[in-house]
């Protein structure tokens, strides 16, 4: 799964960066670096410059027609100047020197008074391409963008005469980033991101239920269009929809939960993700601070972060201060061995950044970011794992999930499970939320499939105002008991 | 450190540029188009541990064009709203719309609703303040909620202040513009007892800068908060009845205008499809809403598609009296607009509001929640099941801190089993309500 691209290619991504970025405003790698002297005021210890580009593509279909299209250019340039724990930022949407000059002024203003450092020699590290740095919207034409969304609608609509409604959308982003840095970095990524959605209404006997599916990655639309997602998604958003036609509500209180493989994993990033990011740590508002080396889950769990997995939504060959995208464990066999850093809260922490450092946009300040968080299969058969629950709940599909760090406690809400009634799955119940605190869910995991897998590419992370796409994944797993929040007590 | 920002300049600017990109779109051929362009300049300071953590000036500026060439539409945006980026982005909405499928229902609102004069809503109120002293307001927030006994740490605090002005034009002849404010002081703080760390929050958020709370007040509630979670035990499962805290309540608001939302209803994707001139709530309550309100945090005298606002009454004595509809799900349901294209501006309750004693006594025992946890909200089917934590109530009297919970109903159910609104109105988002009582739903705890 960690296959890198062929052709390790700094050169021609840094080029195409400079091309895109840098030439239109009249800049070139030398004068980043005046630009960058510019943040590199007195008492300054570290400043960053992070140039970005992005055409945003959407096509969606409602009523079996393709009624709306955008497109959206954004970019433009974020200054950072940092001494100690202070962080001054400032952003323009124009790359120039006088916005260099402009937003480097603003950003050093955070300190008045040290010392004067200077800006390190360029340094280009090689980079490992964890994706093809591609254009993904070219390649597939408006009129083939059409006819999938059309497509998934048809297919929806065949599949079942309970379907009402249909809405399909298929998006891209081509984002071009470079960084500058004083500690030397230079870095440029070219990152495609795609995906395709299919929202479907089935209604029956007076119920109305949604299903929903989608998936893609950081490859070319026209890939999607080779996978044949637009029927996929279309089937399984159907099938979703039906399957909660039959629901019944879901039991209140506290039972057995097995988590399907996949998606599921957003368990894994509420409770134990968030709460491992280096910034919490450093400030010690994370249920996880000071537990370095200590057992907070049970024997054979081992969880990690992962940026270098080839084409997937939440990797990344470089991070947005330039530090190459890596495979950090988070949890080995049920102890705490990595927190996820960027660079200031590494350097305060004395450690290493991981690479986790992302932000939404030039226009945003960057923070310790999960990218693909997922845990390692164990040794069970799914079947047995199934088996061995008297009364409980087989969730597969969540809509969402939230955490208080501080705390622990999670939260995640399922958009298809099922109970399981002696071993067996039976009937299908709707609006079954999961609550639990990260260290003592984890410490009630008692199974660990052999069935590892990761989502289809749908993950949004919200942190502080900002998204970034991310990914999950996990085995089928048992926690011995978790709280259930339907309404059937 | 701060920026200058010329609001009136910023304005003339825009509002050139958007009837630039009208000229242009006529130009090539599209039969109507619509503009939308803002630009906000603001500062954002935080701290932590009476300590600057960062100072960030901000300042975005965007523009969106959609064109409608028959009943075919495309759309543009650029965050640069600079002459070339528009010209771009005319071209590319004209060449999306070449693409795109005849929808019947597409097209400008009528010229006829078209607002016809913009008052001044009183919600420019900008605040020449240096960076210095936004810090200070930061710092004495944080410092007076960390000197509150039994906090061992903080989030930090953090004080913004912007300003910015939004124009809309589309070729009907419409232009409108509006300038604003805001400015918001927030503080996180974190308790701690042998059983673990709790942390809580609170804010003050206002278009006039004299309207705000005292920044020591906010740190202080933040802390108090903070403090009383501490030694949280989880409630036992069963079926009760459910105080929200106001902050809570408009959210259950919130949820209410998402189901008669035109966009939901024509998808058929709400709860409340066919709900009109239903009774979902008691008789005694009225929810309307006042978009031209002088002062208030919503306040528009045009929607997003250009029509003037009006006063609506969505829940009139109990009954869904109407949908909130712009232009575009309007025709697709065979009705009017109410001028909510981009939302509802302004909810207020007509209810006869209690105490919160009252409303505690009335409740004899349950939980009285404070906080909500996830996304358990089914639009389709008004399910709704969520994570909680707040307090347990008996003898009508709060008793202890309760966490881990979740609280679960339909929102019908939920709205139907309203027992009364209390008077600890919150005023500080653009729905205003006080702490709701719900007779009965599921809480799954221990």
């Amino acid at each position: 799964m960690n296959q890198p691209f062929p052709e390790p290619s700094e050169q021609t991504l840094l080029d195409e960066a400079v091309a895109t970025l840098l030439a239109p405003g009249g800049l070139d790698l030398d004068s980043l670096d005046t630009g960058l002297a510019h943040a590199m005021g007195a008492g300054v210890d570290f400043a960053d410059l992070y140039m970005q580009r992005s055409w945003h593509e959407s096509w969606v279909l409602e009523d079996g027609e393709v009624k709306e299209g955008s497109y959206n250019i954004d970019g433009g340039v974020g200054v950072r100047a940092m001494a100690g724990e202070k962080t001054g930022f400032a952003y323009s949407n124009q790359i120039s020197p006088d916005a260099l000059a402009d937003s480097g002024h603003t950003a050093a203003g955070i300190v008045r008074s040290g010392a004067r450092l200077g800006v390190e020699p360029r340094l280009v590290k090689p980079v490992i391409e964890r994706y093809a740095g591609i254009d993904p919207l070219s390649g597939l034409s408006a009129a083939d963008k059409i006819e999938m969304l059309k497509t998934a609608d048809r297919v929806a609509r065949a599949a079942d005469p309970a379907v009402t409604q249909v809405s399909a959308s298929l998006t891209g982003v081509h984002e071009v980033v470079l960084v500058r840095a004083s500690d030397g970095t230079l870095a440029a990524d070219i990152r495609p991101l795609v995906r395709f959605n299919v929202s479907v209404i089935a209604a029956r006997d007076g119920r109305r239920e949604r299903g929903s599916a989608g998936g893609g990655g950081r490859f070319a639309m026209s890939r999607l269009r080779e996978e044949g997602v637009a029927e996929r998604y279309a089937r399984e958003a159907v099938r979703q929809a039906l399957v909660n036609l039959e629901a019944v509500d879901a039991p209140a209180g506290q039972v057995p939960v097995v988590l399907g493989p996949g998606w599921p994993g957003i368990l894994l990033h509420e409770a134990v993700g968030h709460g491992l990011e280096g910034d919490f740590n450093r400030k010690g508002s994370s249920a996880f601070a000071g537990r370095m080396g200590q057992r907070v889950a049970s024997p054979g769990v081992t969880v990690v972060d992962d940026a270098t997995l080839a084409d997937r939504r939440g990797s990344m060959s470089v991070d947005d201060e330039g530090t190459p995208g890596a495979y950090t464990a988070l949890i080995e066999d049920g102890i705490l061995t990595g927190y996820m850093q960027d660079k200031l809260n590494a350097r305060l922490m004395g450690m290493a950044p991981t690479g986790n450092a992302r932000r939404e946009s030039y226009a945003h300040m960057p923070m310790p970011r999960m990218t693909n968080t997922y845990m390692l299969p164990g040794d069970d058969v799914p079947e047995d794992i199934i088996r061995s629950v008297r009364h409980g709940l087989y969730a597969v599909s969540f809509g969402g999930g939230q955490v208080d760090i501080t705390s622990g406690k999670f939260v995640f809400s399922a958009s298809e499970a099922y109970l399981i009634e002696d071993g067996r799955i039976t009937a299908p119940v709707k609006g079954a939320t999961l609550i639990g605190n990260g260290p003592e869910a984890m410490s009630r995991v008692s199974m660990i499939g052999h069935d590892m897998e990761l989502d289809t590419g749908i993950g949004v992370c919200g942190k502080e105002g900002q998204g970034v796409p991310v990914g999950v994944g996990q085995p089928t797993v048992k926690l011995d008991e978790l709280t259930v929040g339907g309404t059937q007590s | 450190m701060t920026q200058a920002f010329d609001a009136a300049a910023q304005q003339a600017l825009l509002e050139s540029r958007a009837e630039a990109a009208l000229d242009q779109a006529r130009r090539l051929g599209a039969d109507a188009c619509e503009v939308g362009a803002s630009v906000d300049q603001g500062v954002d300071v935080s701290v932590r541990l009476g300590e600057v953590e960062s100072i960030e000036l901000s300042r975005d500026q965007g523009i969106a064009v959609t064109v409608y060439v028959g009943k075919r539409k495309g759309s543009a945006s650029s965050s640069d709203a600079g002459e070339a980026s528009i010209r771009a982005a005319v071209e590319q909405a004209m060449a999306i719309a070449h693409y795109t499928g005849d929808d019947p229902a597409s097209g400008l609102a009528d010229a006829a609703l078209m607002a016809k004069e913009i008052p001044d809503l009183d919600v420019h109120h900008p605040w020449p303040l240096t960076t210095d002293e936004a810090i200070n307001h930061a710092l004495a927030c944080e410092t007076a909620g960390r000197e509150v006994a039994g906090i061992s740490n903080s989030d930090g605090a953090s004080f913004s202040s912007g300003e910015g002005v939004r124009v809309y034009a589309n070729s009907h002849g419409f232009l409108g513009s509006q300038r604003g404010s805001q400015h918001s002081l927030s503080c996180v703080l974190i308790a701690e007892d042998h059983q673990g760390m709790q942390r809580d929050y609170d804010y003050t958020s206002e278009r006039d800068p004299r309207k705000l709370r005292e920044p020591a007040e906010v740190g202080v509630s933040a802390a108090e908060r903070a403090l009383s979670r501490l030694g949280a035990t989880r409630p036992v499962t069963g079926r009760m009845p459910v105080m929200f805290d106001p902050r809570l309540a408009s959210g259950l608001i919130g949820h209410l205008m998402s189901a008669i939302a035109g966009g939901a209803l024509y998808r058929q994707a709400s709860f409340l499809c066919d709900g009109l001139g239903q009774s979902l709530f008691p008789e005694w309550f009225t929810l309307k809403e006042v978009p031209r309100e002088p002062g208030a945090i919503a306040s528009s005298a045009f929607d997003n598609d250009g029509v003037y606002t009006r006063d609506n009454v969505f829940i009139e004595n109990g009954r869904l009296a109407s949908y909130m509809l712009s232009a575009y799900s309007a025709r697709r349901l065979g009705m009017e607009t109410t001028g909510n294209a981009g939302g509802a501006r302004n909810l207020r309750l007509q209810a006869p509001l209690e105490s919160r004693e009252s409303l505690l006594t009335k409740m004899g025992s349950g939980v009285f929640v404070t906080e909500l946890m996830g996304q358990g909200v089914n639009g389709v089917t008004g399910d709704y099941s969520r994570g909680a934590a707040g307090f347990w109530v008996e003898d009508g009297k709060l008793q202890h801190p309760v966490e881990e919970f979740t609280i679960a109903g339909n929102l019908r159910d939920m709205f139907a089993g309203l027992m009364g609104v209390g008077d600890d109105t919150d005023t500080r988002g653009s729905i205003h309500s006080g702490s709701w009582l719900i007779e009965e739903m599921t809480v799954a705890g221990s």
